[in-house]
C-alpha cells in the first residue's frame, strides 16, 4: 500500500542520488517526502553522520542515530568507495540514469575524480546537479571549514542572538543545516522545472551561509537605509518603534515562559485590548491599562516609558497562568502569544494531533515503531509524507546493484571484500 | 532564459509568509503580481520599520522592498464585492499559481476559495500558508512567525540554561514555512505539466518550522529526554562557542570535534603551558572544566582581530569563523564574491541592496532585476495589457474604487 501511494506522488518518476553528509540531509529528504526515489550513498562501513547523537535509548551506535533517522527517512541507501575505479565506474552507472544528484564534497573533490558536473553531465545532460556547501563552489571561504556555530555566525545570526553583554549565541540544536538542506531543496527544483521545459540540465550552487541570511529577515535592512545597526536584545524585541523602544517578549508563568508582545496595528489592539479584559476578569487591569486608547495607540512612535509603565501589571499577571492556560486563552480571545513550548508540549498540542500530523513508522530491527512528524504539507491531490524509515547501512545494495545494474551475486561478495561496497 | 519564465503568479497576500515565496520565483524569471488596495496596504508597508531616514511612508519600507522586488504591484480592493470579487476570479484564471496568506476561511469568505477558483481554473495551482494550518481547532487563530518560533519550541532552546528564552529575530518560522512553500509550488508545476492536474497546499508554517527539530522531537519519544537551551554548548565539541575579539563587541567562533582538531587548536595558541595540563588532555576533561577552557580561549582571541583568529585557525585546520555584524554583510567577501546583493535604486528610499537567491544555477540566470514597486505602480500594466481589460472597464473600475 505505501508503496502504491508513493507512485502518485508528485515526484514520484525521478531519482536521486544523495551523496550529502549533515549540510545537505533535508534536500534529499524533502524530495523524498514529495515521492521521488532518493538513494543514499554512504561509504563502506556507513556515513559519518551516524555518529551524531541523540540515540535510541542513549547508545551511540551507528545504526541508532535519531539525527540519522530524522533526516534520511525517505530513502534507500546504498554504500560505496567513489575512490576505487570499480565504485568510481559504478557510481557513473548510477549517475548515467538519474534525475537529481546532491552532494556536500569540499568544492572539487567530485572534479578530482572527474566524476564532477562536467564529466556526470556530458553522459547526461539532463542532469540536475545540486552542490551544497558552507559558503559556496568558488570564492574565498569556499575552501573554509564550517559546522553549524561558524555557518551562523559568518550569516550574521549570531550577531542578533545573545544578551547584549554576553557572547552571540547559536540555538542549543544545529539549524543551518536544516535551512540549507531546505532551500537547497528549492533550488533544485527550480533547476528540475526548467530541465522539465526546456531539456537542459544545470548545476545549483548553494551557500549555507546565503541561506542563513533569510533566518534573520530584514535586520540588515536597518543598516542599508538608515546605517541603525540592529543587535542582539536577549529576551526583548526591538526595531518595532522608531524611538528605539524595545519590548518585553518572554515573561516567567507558573510552569515556564510565555511569548507575548505588546503589538501595534490592528491585530495588535485588539490583543491588548482582550488581555486587559482577560486581566480585568481577575480583578487585575489597573485603571490606566483600561482607559487606554488603544484605536490610537501606534507602537512605531512609543516611548521606553510608556512600554515599561504597561509591561509591569502585565509580568506581575502572567505569573499566575500556566501555559496550557496561556494557549486556551490566546486561541479562545483570538490573542496573539504563545507559550514557549517544550518537546512534550509540542506532542500535546491538541491542533498537530487533529491535522494528524504525527505518524508512526517500524523499526523491526529494534523491535519498535517510532513517531515522528509527518509531511511538511498537505497537497489536495497527491500525498506528502513519510514512506519509510531510514536506511541501514548498506541495507539496499542487493536491491540496487543486482535488482538494477544486473550484478551477480557473486560479484556483490566480491566488490564487498574489495572495501568497494 | 530564467528557470521560471512564463510561469504567471498572483499573491493575494502580505507581509513575508506569502510573499517572500512568490519573490523567490520572482527572482528566477515567474511574473508575480502582488495584489494591495489603497483601502488595505501591505502591513509591512504600514507598521514595520525601517523606513528610508526614519520616515513613515507607504513606500518607503525597507522590508516590504526587501520581499517584493521584480513584482508588479496592483491594487484591487477585496470589500468592493462582488465586482472585486468577479474580477479577483479572473486575475486567478489569468495565473498559473494563486498565493495567499490570510487566515483560514478569509478567502472563502470573499468566495476566493480553492474550490471555487478551480472551477474557473481547473489546473490552479494555489498555496495557502498559515499559522497552525487550514483545518483543525486552532486554525483560526491568528499568528505571527515571531510567536510561532515559541509555540513550535524554537525559543525554548535559545540562552542560559538557568535563564529566559531568548529572541530569534524576526519571524524566523516564517520564513522557513518560505522555503517549503516555494518547494510545493514549483513541485506542484512540473506535476501538473506532466498530468494536467492542479494542486491546492495546505502549508502550515507551524509544521514546516518542526521538520527543522526532528532529532530532539524522537529523543524525547523514545528516550523521554527534553532538549533544553545550552549557550553556545555542543555535546561533540570543547571548545564550541564564540569568543572575544579585539575591537567593540568583536566575536569569532571556534569549534573542535576532534583530537587532531584540539592538538591543531593548541599549535595555532603557540602551544601553551596550560594546554599541556592532565585536565585538559582528554575530550572528557575538556567538557568537565569547559568554563575554564573558554576563559583561556577567550585569553588568547581577546589581542587579535576575529579576521586575524580566523585565517591562522582556518589554516591550521580548524573550524572558525568571524561574528558578522549586520553592518559587515554587504562587504562580506565571500557573499560580495556570489553577487549576493543586488543594489537598485527606488523613488523614495533611494539606493537599496536586494537579496539574490541563496542558490546559484549555473545555466539560467536569476535577479533581483526590478525594486519593489509603489504601491499600485502597475493597474494600468496588468488590467490593460496583461489581464486585458478594455479602457471602459478599466476606468469604470477605478471610478467605482474596485480598482483603489
Amino acid at each position: 500500500m505505501p508503496d502504491q501511494e508513493k507512485r502518485a506522488g508528485l515526484l514520484s518518476p525521478f531519482r536521486v542520488l544523495d551523496l550529502t553528509d549533515e549540510l545537505g540531509f533535508l534536500c534529499g529528504k524533502i524530495l523524498g517526502d514529495l515521492g521521488a526515489d532518493v538513494i543514499k550513498i554512504e561509504r563502506p562501513g556507513g556515513d559519518a553522520a551516524r555518529g551524531i547523537g541523540p540515540f535510541f535509548h542513549g547508545r551511540p551506535d551507528p545504526e541508532k542515530s535519531l539525527y540519522w533517522f530524522g533526516f534520511n527517512n525517505n530513502k534507500r541507501g546504498v554504500t560505496l568507495n567513489l575512490e576505487s575505479p570499480r565504485g568510481r565506474e559504478l557510481f557513473s552507472r548510477l549517475a548515467g540514469g538519474a534525475d537529481f544528484l546532491i552532494e556536500s564534497f569540499v568544492p572539487g573533490y567530485l572534479d578530482g575524480l572527474d566524476l564532477g558536473y562536467a564529466a556526470l553531465s556530458r553522459k547526461n545532460p539532463r542532469l540536475v546537479h545540486t552542490s551544497i556547501t558552507a559558503f559556496g563552489q568558488t570564492g574565498p571561504y569556499s575552501r573554509f571549514l564550517a559546522s553549524d556555530i561558524e555557518i551562523l555566525a559568518m550569516s550574521g545570526c549570531m550577531s542578533l542572538t545573545g544578551d547584549p553583554e554576553r557572547p552571540p549565541l547559536r540555538a542549543s540544536f544545529p539549524q543551518s543545516y536544516h535551512w540549507t538542506g531546505s532551500y537547497a531543496a528549492a533550488g533544485t527544483l527550480m533547476a528540475h522545472l526548467h530541465r522539465q521545459r526546456s531539456g537542459e540540465g544545470q548545476q545549483v550552487d548553494v551557500s549555507a551561509q546565503a541561506c542563513l541570511l533569510w533566518a534573520f529577515s530584514h535586520a540588515h535592512v536597518f543598516w542599508d537605509l538608515n546605517r541603525h545597526l540592529e543587535k542582539r536584545a536577549g529576551s526583548f524585541m526591538t526595531g518595532r518603534s522608531i524611538t528605539g523602544a524595545k519590548m518585553r517578549v518572554f515573561w516567567p508563568c507558573k510552569d515556564g515562559y510565555l511569548n507575548f508582545i505588546i503589538y501595534g496595528g490592528e491585530a495588535g489592539r485588539r490583543t491588548n485590548q482582550a488581555l486587559v479584559e482577560w486581566m480585568d476578569s481577575k480583578g487585575t487591569a489597573p485603571e490606566f491599562l483600561k482607559n487606554k486608547e488603544w484605536k490610537t495607540f501606534n507602537i512605531a512612535a512609543v516611548t521606553q516609558e510608556e512600554i515599561d509603565q504597561m509591561e509591569e501589571p502585565i509580568a506581575r499577571f502572567f505569573e499566575q497562568v500556566t501555559k496550557k492556560e496561556f494557549l486556551e486563552q490566546v486561541i479562545q480571545r483570538e490573542m496573539l502569544g504563545y507559550p514557549v513550548a517544550a518537546v512534550q508540549e509540542i506532542f500535546d498540542n491538541p491542533q498537530l494531533e487533529a491535522r494528524q500530523f504525527w505518524q508512526s513508522l517500524e523499526h523491526p530491527e529494534l523491535g519498535t515503531s517510532i513517531v515522528y512528524p509527518g509531511g511538511f504539507a498537505k497537497f489536495s491531490d497527491a500525498p506528502c509524507r513519510i514512506w519509510r524509515r531510514a536506511p541501514l547501512i548498506g541495507e539496499h545494495n542487493e536491491e540496487i546493484y543486482c535488482g538494477e545494474l544486473g550484478l551477480k551475486k557473486g560479484e556483490l561478495a566480491e566488490l564487498k571484500r574489495e572495501g568497494v561496497i | 532564459m530564467q528557470a521560471l519564465e512564463g510561469i504567471k503568479v498572483v499573491e493575494f497576500a502580505a507581509f513575508a509568509a506569502g510573499p517572500v515565496v512568490g519573490k523567490h520565483l520572482a527572482d528566477q524569471g515567474a511574473t508575480v503580481v502582488h495584489i494591495e488596495s489603497h483601502a488595505r496596504p501591505d502591513g509591512f508597508r504600514t507598521h514595520y520599520p525601517p523606513y528610508k531616514d526614519n520616515i513613515h511612508g507607504l513606500n518607503r519600507s525597507g522590508l516590504f522592498a526587501l520581499c517584493n522586488n521584480d513584482k508588479l504591484d496592483i491594487t484591487l480592493n477585496l470589500k468592493k464585492a462582488p465586482k472585486a470579487t468577479d474580477l479577483a476570479k479572473r486575475i486567478a484564471a489569468w495565473s498559473d499559481v494563486v498565493i495567499e496568506n490570510f487566515s483560514p476561511g478569509t478567502m472563502k469568505r470573499l468566495g476566493l476559495d480553492y474550490e471555487t477558483l478551480r472551477t474557473i481554473k481547473p489546473d490552479l495551482i494555489m498555496l495557502s500558508s498559515s499559522n497552525l494550518g487550514q483545518s483543525g481547532p486552532h486554525a483560526h487563530h491568528p499568528g505571527f512567525g515571531s510567536q510561532l518560533s515559541s509555540l513550535a519550541g524554537f525559543t525554548h532552546l535559545i540562552g542560559y540554561p538557568e535563564g529566559s528564552p531568548q529572541m530569534l529575530y524576526g519571524p524566523y518560522i516564517d520564513y522557513i514555512a518560505v522555503a517549503y512553500g516555494a518547494v510545493a509550488i514549483v513541485a506542484a508545476l512540473d506535476h501538473r505539466q506532466r498530468t494536467g492536474k492542479g494542486q491546492h497546499i495546505d502549508l502550515a508554517q507551524y509544521e514546516a518550522g518542526l521538520q527543522y527539530l526532528v532529532p530532539i522531537l524522537l529523543d524525547y519519544k523514545v528516550n523521554g529526554k527534553v532538549a533544553i537551551r545550552d549557550a553556545n554548548r555542543n555535546p561533540d565539541a570543547v571548545p564550541h562557542g564564540a569568543y572575544p575579539c579585539m575591537g567593540e563587541d568583536s566575536w569569532c567562533v571556534i569549534s573542535v570535534f576532534s583530537e587532531t582538531e584540539w592538538r591543531s587548536l593548541c599549535g595555532a595558541m603557540g602551544d601553551p603551558a596550560w594546554t599541556k595540563e592532565p585536565r585538559f588532555a582528554t575530550h572528557k576533561g575538556r567538557k568537565e572544566h569547559e568554563d575554564e577552557l573558554d576563559r583561556k580561549v577567550g585569553d588568547w582571541t581577546l589581542p587579535f582581530t576575529s579576521r586575524e583568529i580566523v585565517e591562522r585557525l582556518q589554516g591550521a585546520g580548524v573550524r572558525a569563523a568571524m561574528v558578522n555584524k549586520m553592518s559587515d554583510l554587504y562587504s562580506d567577501p565571500q557573499l560580495t564574491h556570489r553577487g549576493q546583493w543586488v543594489a537598485l535604486e527606488h523613488p523614495e528610499i533611494g539606493n537599496m541592496h536586494h537579496q539574490r537567491p541563496p542558490f546559484i544555477l549555473s545555466k539560467t540566470p536569476s535577479g533581483p532585476t526590478k525594486r519593489d514597486p509603489l504601491l499600485g505602480e502597475h493597474n494600468n500594466t496588468f488590467y490593460r495589457e496583461l489581464l486585458g481589460l478594455s479602457e471602459k472597464e478599466y476606468k469604470e473600475l477605478v471610478a467605482e474604487g474596485v480598482i483603489d
